[in-house]
């Protein structure tokens, strides 16, 4: 690998471009890290607006405040909107700011495409967007997009099927970029089996992107051809189906899932060691478990469908296949906590938030366990169980880690340390309404109350109402995150924090060995040692 | 000519931006088009000028600037990466339009038909009785009327022979590149890049058949719209691909390209033989089977 010293085409220094100019054609990993990170906060606060519109309609039985087609074009905009514009770019920018680091190389391989990676995503938003203006209001029939219910739409049908295309190719593009940047940029010495757990899984997720995008992609455009060109995929009396719409969406969708999930398990493992100060337990355990479940991801998604109709042999097929994801997921969680087994913890913010995401993803995967079992889905398929389960698996998971991440790497990217009370109380103001919010729905579904409907039965009031008041609670704390962003950005509580910024950090990664700020262009020159704690 | 022994990092890039304005723009007229908007065509030339125009200036200078040296063994291994996983990406998108022609004729229609012992009964009972499967089908309704459907023998089979001859052609053009047989790469490549076209004039010539005396439409229920998905996005990719060699061509023809450089070359000739490979898949498994 003689790929590592870096050259650039800058006849001025070696800095950024002056003012707004930077942002837009900046090729720099850490400028585009930031940029997709801001994006993700702002659609963050846009989805979870939506999220409140939600839960104030559902707060009382009867109609409230919006009329039921709204309702549900707030449902399926939510999901689209955090899903593709908050989740998962928040950790391509964690990507792109991490990964040249924790490798030791000066960038991300291909920095050019970089650049364009973002601007698509920022397209694709756009366009989503933009459908809430449109004749016959944004898309309302759930995110899956479902023929031949979806295919009602209004003006906002093409607009949302370009979206997906646009979204797709900025994946596809993030993607190869990582797995370029992976295979390519690594110093000498750090062998695959060294990298950092979260370079690893994120190379897995590279390449469920890369397999699921277009699939996602060929799906919409049949949708679009069903109809505008007279063809008739998911139309039975052309000979078609709309089951199969189903399938190639839940091919995608399942992998999609995992994609949220998997940088998750990656940022997870890299902050509990340091905060138990061990070494990460059955490190490579955790990279094949990665790629189990990554593989087990492709051969899983008609648990999805039970209720559709599905020969009975498939049911029982995918019935197993899907238990079977408990294997390795149960190895991660007994991972983690084997690492916390006798550790010096302390309980920092990253740590607390990492903690609970432990805790109650664990949670969240159980209730996954009980759907997986095909007969029992029968009864809570579509109810407000499911969106107990998925919701488990993705604020407290997905968000609380990714909350984390931000707690954990801040004081290394910006130099200045955040103010840790507010940051406690950032952790337990959303730890304790994530469970009010999330857990009576459980119930919810359990007594039947279906998802996606703006009014329900009486009986299911009271624990509607303590949902909204948990997601209010939930909602509003996440500013709290946004003031200590903005606060440590423009210097905190005015300490300096040291390289490694966290006790003994350096043994774990690489990027701890930079200065705090670390410097523009990573490692010019490649590093000498290789962190090896994790063994 | 000398390689730079650094990994070239580009310092600011203004074309990623230009080109994704023109998509957008392209894809929102598009949309606009399609909903009956009349500002809808000219927002979508506007978008694809702005497009072409990206495409043309981004080449340009990573053409100049790998003639100039500045990539190093290590960008062009990025480079290849890039590709591949580029086309891997593609290969699934095909995936999508090969597995609907899978379920439909394998399973969907089947149990439209009654078969199988689960749903199908009963959707055939209460929906289609009488609806006897089989394929290639318009599907229970007849929708679009009566069509025939495309045989394998003639055209198809006619233009499975161009194109896998291009692929042919192409392997010897990238011979010639390693031998430095200039003249042996050119006209290899211009033996692909005119099979390639000559192979689009003979699909469109064969969509004009279809249209206009087979009745054989994208509306011709499932059998017309996996046949016209299937073979459009491969036609379409064929067109890509003859572009992508043309600027090879050309490329070339200005003296561009080493048997140790030639990043462009290769990339293109990936791409061909997997526009090859989708189609013998199309040929065997729409026209043949």
């Amino acid at each position: 690998m003689s790929a590592n010293v870096a050259a650039h085409d800058d006849h001025h220094d070696h800095g950024p471009e002056k003012g707004i100019v930077r942002w837009i054609v900046t090729t720099n990993h850490k400028d585009i890290g930031t940029l997709y990170l801001a994006f993700a906060l702002v659609m963050f606060f846009v989805g979870g607006t939506m999220a409140l519109i939600i839960r104030s309609e559902l707060f009382e039985p009867g109609m409230q405040f919006v009329d039921p087609q709204f309702f549900n074009s707030m449902t399926t905009m939510h999901a689209l909107v955090m899903v593709f514009g908050a989740v998962m770019p928040a950790f391509v920018g964690l990507a792109n700011w991490q990964i040249p680091m924790m490798i030791g190389a000066p960038d991300m391989a291909l920095p050019r495409m970089n650049n364009m990676s973002f601007w698509m995503l920022v397209a694709g938003v756009l366009l989503l967007a933009s459908t809430l203006f449109m004749e016959g209001g944004a898309p309302a029939g759930g995110w899956t997009l479902y023929p031949p219910l979806v295919l009602q739409t209004g003006d906002a049908l093409p607009f949302a099927i370009f979206s997906v295309h646009l979204l797709g190719i900025s994946s596809i593009m993030g993607a190869i970029n990582v797995i370029a940047t992976i295979f390519n940029m690594r110093a000498p010495g750090m062998t695959l089996m060294k990298m950092p757990l979260f370079v690893w899984t994120w190379l897995i997720t590279a390449f469920l992107l890369i397999a699921i995008m277009p699939v996602f992609a060929g799906a919409v455009t049949m949708l679009l051809t069903d109809r505008f060109f007279d063809t008739s995929f998911f139309d039975a009396a052309g000979g078609g189906d709309p089951v199969l719409y189903q399938h190639i969406f839940w091919f995608f969708g399942h992998p999609e899932v995992y994609v949220m999930i998997l940088p998750t398990f990656g940022v997870a493992s890299t902050i509990i060691p340091v905060f138990a100060r061990k070494p990460l337990f059955g490190y490579a355990s955790m990279v094949y478990a990665t790629a189990a479940i990554a593989f087990l991801s492709f051969i899983v998604w008609a648990h999805h469908m039970f209720t559709v109709g599905m020969p009975v042999a498939g049911e029982l097929y995918f019935m197993y296949a899907t238990m079977l994801i408990a294997v390795p997921t149960g190895v991660k969680i007994f991972n983690w906590t084997a690492t916390m087994w006798k550790g010096a913890m302390t309980f920092e913010t990253p740590m607390l938030f990492s903690i609970a995401f432990v805790v109650l993803f664990t949670m969240g995967g159980f209730t996954g366990l009980m759907m997986a079992v095909a007969p029992v889905d029968f009864q809570y398929h579509d109810t407000y169980f499911i969106v107990a389960h998925f919701h488990y698996t993705l604020v407290p998971a997905s968000i609380f880690i990714l909350m984390a991440a931000g707690y954990f790497w801040l004081p290394k990217w910006t130099g200045n340390m955040y103010n840790e009370r507010i940051g406690k109380l950032h952790f337990w103001l959303s730890a304790i309404s994530v469970n009010i919010l999330f857990f009576p729905q459980h119930f919810l579904g359990l007594a039947g109350m279906p998802r996606r409907i703006p009014d329900y039965a009486v009986q299911f009031a009271d624990w509607n109402m303590i949902s909204s008041i948990g997601a209010f609670i939930y909602g509003f704390s996440q500013l709290l995150f946004v003031y200590i962003v903005i606060d440590t950005i423009r210097g905190g509580t005015g300490e300096k924090v040291t390289d490694e910024v966290w006790e003994d950090a350096k043994k774990h990664s690489l990027e701890w060995t930079l200065p705090s700020p670390p410097p523009y262009h990573s490692f010019t020159t490649p590093p000498e040692k290789i962190p090896t704690e994790h063994f | 000519m000398s390689t730079s022994d650094a990994y070239y990092i580009p310092h600011k890039a203004v074309w990623p931006v230009i080109g994704t304005l023109g998509l957008m723009v392209t894809l929102a007229g598009f949309a606009n088009y399609l909903n009956g908007s009349s500002i809808g065509p000219a927002m979508m030339i506007a978008g694809l000028t702005l497009f072409i125009v990206m495409l043309a200036g981004w080449f340009t200078l990573q053409a100049g600037e790998s003639e100039s040296g500045m990539y190093n063994h290590g960008v062009g291994i990025s480079y290849r990466m890039g590709m591949m996983w580029f086309i891997f990406s593609e290969i699934m998108f095909f995936a999508v339009f090969f597995g609907t022609l899978w379920y439909t004729r394998n399973l969907s229609v089947e149990w439209l038909a009654g078969f199988g012992d689960g749903p199908g009964r009963a959707t055939n009972d209460l929906l289609w009785s009488g609806f006897e499967g089989g394929w290639p089908t318009n599907g229970p309704g007849e929708v679009g009327g009566e069509y025939e459907p495309m045989g394998a023998f003639g055209l198809p089979l006619l233009n499975t022979i161009i194109l896998l001859s291009s692929g042919v052609t192409c392997e010897w053009a990238h011979h010639g590149l390693l031998k430095k047989n200039r003249q042996q790469l050119i006209k290899g490549l211009i033996a692909t890049v005119s099979l390639g076209f000559l192979f689009v004039l003979c699909q469109a010539y064969e969509y004009h058949e279809a249209y206009t005396e087979m009745g054989l439409t994208l509306g011709s229920g499932i059998y017309g719209s996996t046949f016209f998905m299937l073979t459009g996005f491969h036609g379409f990719h064929v067109c890509v691909g003859a572009i992508i060699l043309s600027v090879v061509l050309f490329r070339s023809w200005k003296g561009h390209f080493t048997p140790e450089n030639h990043f462009a070359f290769e990339g293109a000739a990936w791409y061909w033989h997997f526009v090859d490979v989708v189609w013998l898949g199309l040929f065997i498994f729409v026209y043949l089977m």
